[in-house]
């Protein structure tokens, strides 16, 4: 739920700095929905341990049923790409790696 | 509310499963808003309800082979202390989340061997609850098994606390496995498990989990026991008294 | 890594929010924006998590053993979106410990709403239906928020949350069917809902500091007013359809634009309870406070247990 806490007038200016000494580190955690697909990102967890973290992610992001099977990874250990880079931009001009490109006469039949 | 004057074996046999079930979740459900964290919230809460459910299909199950004299709300709800036959380890009370997963830990140790041994009731409501509860038990004990190993095994402090609630329950532990002449007749009739054959797996179960944990279980022999005769500790009176205060305060109505 | 220059990261932010795409996670984004996030994301985690409390206060008397699960079922699902939240927010470079700290200080807020008591079970109906609801309307404009973690939470958040709105209504269904004893419970709980209900959307516009700021962001996509009017026209009937009446003697119904218009919204209280003299401010934080030094022990155990399994596997491959 939600709702809009105002600013009080005189509210002191909180900063964070992303402090985490003594705090169970956090996993990532994907999930597969059925057998057949693949685990998909659907949030993280925190806990000691890699065992209590699937035990966590089990417990947090399953409790409709919307998995059978989780994996869990150390979020300090997912390396990203920048995404600034306009790195996958050249990917976005190549149409004719697609199928629809090629206009082929019905009568070819399946290809 | 009182049970049916001709109980049967079946429906008594039946609500001490299920009482055993219902309490241990109520006193769960008072954990929730106390836990350590987030995550172990939503943990307890799911033991919580699994808990729940199979009391309830066991309530149900009561209900229907007495004959729908009283539902499964008025099972929970309408009896009287004397009238639970729960053990008396889901009653105690917690001081703090070792007391809480150690209950747990002793109790689940018992499902993990109860419910698979109760699958082959000839019963087949019991055995098919029985089923659903084994699956939920395994997935209980691991959780609950995985605390009582890192608080043993994790700072002195809790090193200390784990072994006081070890220590505090031990002698509620005893009756999981004792058994009285219900159980007895009911395992003669096939359709429930005689606890002291199970005696055994219970404390090998419990006892590689304490070692590794490096707790040990208290050489005091005593042994309470009670709660299947419906003599309780004075805990049940309170944890009822809230359970039931609204069906109490207002009798008869719909909610 | 190589970072954008501010420039080039203003110029790619101000083009991927008029386009209507998400913000993501290692974009570039004003600081402004970001501690804008951080502080409504936040004071959303924290309003999950204390609003486990007053429905906690009923869980172990719930009147059934189906209401109890339900109920048991729906603070839990309090406890996952607060995670959800706390995990969104952990996002952006903050941390969930850090997060908690400030609330246990008073340095970041909750919704007022969870600062009122729950008084008899006919609150869990109407907190169910009243305030469950109020969060609904503006969580399901939030789905569309700018910042794509944020807007994610919404989404699994929204799906999971309207069975609590739906449960809450059925409670007071119940009661709307039992007897007169059953009904006077259930107007009790809405006279005493429903104006904090209202309240819940925040200031009226025209006295609404930041709402200019976060919609030119996208973080907001409707002003308080908008959304509290949404609330009003379609929880009114639902009030009538159970034959109970909002505590409102100025209610009317504009039959051209099919709106409920209200009476006056007493903001004294309002501000009251936001500066922290409320009914149970001080004991909910208190309360929060008290498991969470309680457990403490907890979660050193466990830190140092895993830190001893990881010394244990070092050692064994050395």
């Amino acid at each position: 739920m939600t709702y809009e806490i105002p600013e009080l007038e005189g509210e002191e200016k909180v900063t964070t700095t992303g402090e985490t000494a003594g705090a169970w580190p956090l996993w990532e955690v994907f999930v597969r929905a059925k057998r057949g697909l693949n685990h998909i990102h659907v949030g993280s967890v925190h806990a000691a341990d890699a065992e209590a973290a699937v035990q966590n992610a089990r417990d947090t992001y399953t409790r409709r049923y919307e998995g059978v099977s989780v994996w869990v990874v150390p979020t300090a250990e997912i390396h990203a790409s920048d995404d600034s880079d306009a790195m996958f931009e050249p990917f976005a001009d190549k149409p004719y790696r697609h199928p629809t490109f090629y206009e082929i006469p019905d009568e070819v039949g399946q290809l | 509310m009182t049970a049916p004057p001709d109980a049967g074996l079946l429906p008594t046999y039946a609500l001490r499963l299920a009482d055993d079930l219902l309490i241990n979740a109520q006193r769960l459900s008072e954990f929730i808003t106390h836990g350590p964290e987030l995550e172990e919230e939503l943990a307890i809460a799911n033991v919580a309800l699994d808990n729940l459910g199979v009391a309830q299909q066991l309530y149900e199950y009561v209900s229907e082979v007495e004959g729908s004299v009283r539902s499964a709300d008025q099972i929970a709800f309408l009896r009287s202390e004397r009238e639970f036959t729960n053990c008396l380890l889901v009653e105690q009370p917690h001081t703090d989340f070792a007391d809480v997963m150690a209950r747990q830990f002793f109790l689940d140790a018992w499902h993990c061997e109860l419910w698979p041994a109760l699958e082959a009731s000839i019963d087949g409501t019991l055995a098919a609850v029985a089923a659903k509860a084994a699956k939920e038990a395994r997935y209980h004990f691991r959780h609950s098994a995985g605390w009582v190993i890192r608080l043993g095994d994790g700072t002195a402090e809790s090193a200390a606390r784990m072994q006081r609630a070890v220590n505090t329950l031990w002698k509620f532990t005893g009756e999981l496995t004792m058994g009285d002449h219900i159980d007895e007749e009911a395992a003669g009739a096939g359709i429930g498990v005689a606890p002291a054959n199970l005696r055994e797996a219970w404390m090998r179960r419990v006892g590689e989990m304490l070692d590794e944990a490096g707790l040990t279980a208290p050489d005091d022999p005593y042994q309470a026991t009670g709660g299947r005769d419906g003599r309780h500790t004075e805990h049940l009176g309170h944890l009822l008294a809230e359970m039931q205060f609204m069906q109490r305060a207002y009798p008869g109505m719909e909610w | 890594m190589k970072r954008q220059s501010d420039e080039a990261g203003a110029a790619q932010f101000a083009a991927t929010l008029a386009a209507d795409e998400k913000i993501e996670p290692r974009d570039w984004i004003p600081e402004g924006y970001r501690q804008t996030l951080i502080r409504q994301m936040a004071q959303h985690a924290h309003s999950e998590v204390i609003g486990m409390q007053p429905e906690g206060n009923w869980i172990t008397r719930a009147p059934t053993l189906q209401r109890k699960a339900i109920l048991i079922a729906k603070v839990q699902d309090e406890a996952g979106h607060g995670l959800y939240l706390y995990s969104a927010a952990e996002t952006l470079g903050t941390s969930r410990d850090e997060l908690v700290d400030l609330l246990h200080k008073g340095k970041q807020k909750y919704s007022s709403i969870f600062n009122y008591p729950t008084l008899s079970w006919a609150d869990m109906g109407a907190i169910g239906w009243l305030v469950d609801s109020a969060a609904i309307v503006n969580q399901i404009a939030l789905q569309r928020t700018s910042y794509g973690p944020y807007a994610r939470a919404m989404v699994r958040i929204c799906k999971e949350e309207s069975f609590h709105a739906r449960q809450g209504y059925s409670i007071m269904m119940a009661l709307s069917k039992g007897t007169d004893v059953q009904r006077e419970m259930m107007q009790d709980a809405i006279d005493r809902w429903w104006w904090p209900s209202l309240m819940m959307f925040g200031p009226p516009d025209a006295e609404s500091t930041n709402t200019a700021q976060s919609m030119e962001w996208k973080i907001k996509l409707y002003t308080n007013d908008e959304l509290r009017q949404e609330f009003i026209n379609q929880t009114v009937p639902q009030a009538h359809y159970l034959g109970a009446t909002v505590p409102d003697p100025d209610l009317t119904f504009d039959e051209e634009s099919g709106n409920w218009n209200i009476g006056a919204i007493d903001w004294d209280e309002f501000w009251a309870v936001v500066k922290g003299n409320g009914p149970l401010n001080r004991q909910r934080i208190a309360h929060k406070l008290k498991a969470w030094e309680e457990n403490a022990w907890v979660r050193e155990a466990a830190s140092a247990y895993a830190a001893k399994r990881s010394r244990d596997r070092i050692e064994a491959t050395a």
